[in-house]
């Protein structure tokens, strides 16, 4: 069972739902948590520990001179502006490369390989005894959030229960997260903009045809104009949670709701029943 | 010696573009004989890496100077590789006002580093 927590807005408490979610359904059973969001990953700070670190690379063009009679068809095939021929050299720009390998199968010499490149890591960690942390971090100033997207859950391939927490927005990085997920939640507040980016991440879930269901976080109360929206797509509201001052200062320290205040423990266990498509 | 000048349209008389790699035209004079030759950018609605893509389009047409407003990081360093020389034109002038500035010795060269 692959959970994936969505929500096109930024801000909205996705990793607060995730980190909840997955440290109560650790108390019955192994959960892995994989921190998707790998531009800012921030899951560890709720679940401190020692990770391990393994490195995410990626194949980018290597020319090969003895080869190259700078035709420059590969510059021309690239769309990523990766490779610049030259009269007589190749300049390759790795950190454009989006590693598709086009590059090596026009080349009518045979003169590019490839070679790995690091653009991230992924952080493995055991804070609490049934529950596994997969972080992936990319490098600050790479683009390809997708690999290291793919590394994390890869890592995390064969485990029972595995939650996503993703990046916000629905671009690839969304997408990479979604694609293999059972289920989606998505997380949304009740303003105008919540549920805007609402609507654009519905459509998303909907067209890659993942079952789905809505968590109201820091509802005011007036979630009325979120409520009918919800009706329309028929997307069931799994749960709401109140603005509070005591919710924002257990947040603010790094705490969990589920473990700070009475009664969040069985609301998240209750949230885990709702999802679309589980089976507890 | 064969001058590219960025502009907003084809031929000498058409204004200088100040960006590189999405200009919509680039403008190639022969300064030995005073011939242009007028090339549409295919980079203009590119997704991203317009700039090392722009420079391998003026290696294979043989240009060795470059006049433009501004150029980014990666152009730059292409441009430096080929052995481009890149001149800033920041007038709202012509192809041919940019280039009679150039061979007056007007025009300051792009810092490329």
């Amino acid at each position: 069972m692959k959970i994936a927590i969505a929500s096109g807005k930024g801000g909205t408490g996705k990793s607060t739902v995730a980190a909840n979610l997955a440290c109560v359904l650790s108390c019955t059973r192994d959960v892995v948590l994989v921190d998707c969001d790998v531009e800012e990953p921030n899951l560890h700070l709720f679940f401190p520990a020692a990770a391990v670190d393994v490195p995410v690379t990626t194949p980018v063009p290597a020319i090969n001179l003895d080869r190259c009679t700078f035709c420059g068809e590969c510059g021309k095939f690239c769309r990523f502006g990766a490779l610049t021929v030259l009269k007589d050299r190749v300049l390759v720009f790795p950190e454009l490369c989006h590693s598709c390998g086009g590059c090596a199968l026009v080349c009518p010499q045979g003169a590019v390989r490839e070679i790995p490149r690091t653009v991230g890591r992924v952080a493995c960690s055991r804070p609490i005894p049934r529950l596994t942390l997969v972080s992936g971090v990319l490098n600050e100033g790479e683009v390809q959030a997708p690999a290291v997207i793919r590394a994390a859950k890869m890592l995390a391939e064969g485990h029972p229960l595995a939650i996503y927490d993703a990046s916000p927005g629905i671009a690839c990085p969304v997408i990479e997260t979604l694609e293999g997920s059972d289920a989606c939640v998505l997380v949304t507040e009740s303003t105008p903009f919540g549920l805007h980016d609402l609507s654009l991440a519905a459509e998303v879930v909907e067209k890659i045809g993942i079952p789905a269901g809505v968590v109201i976080n820091r509802s005011d109360g007036e979630d009325a104009p979120t409520m009918e929206f919800c009706r329309e797509r028929d997307l069931p509201v799994l749960m709401t949670i109140p603005f509070s001052r005591e919710i924002a200062a257990v947040q603010n320290r790094g705490g969990l709701i589920c473990r700070d205040l009475p009664g969040w423990e069985e609301r998240f266990a209750g949230l885990f029943e709702r999802i679309p498509g589980v089976r507890p | 010696m064969i001058v590219c000048i960025t502009a907003r349209a084809a031929g000498t008389d058409a204004p200088v573009e100040e960006r590189f790699g999405r200009a919509p035209c680039f403008v190639f004079v022969d300064t030995e004989t005073g011939a242009s030759e007028s090339v549409q950018n295919p980079l203009i609605d590119a997704a991203g890496g317009v700039g090392p893509r722009a420079v391998q389009m003026l290696s294979e047409h043989g240009a060795t100077v470059l006049i433009t407003g501004q150029v980014g990081g990666n152009a730059a360093k292409a441009l430096e590789a080929g052995g481009i020389r890149a001149y800033a034109y920041r007038g709202s002038g012509s192809v041919a006002d940019a280039l009679a500035g150039y061979a007056a010795g007007n025009l300051t060269p792009l810092s490329l580093s």
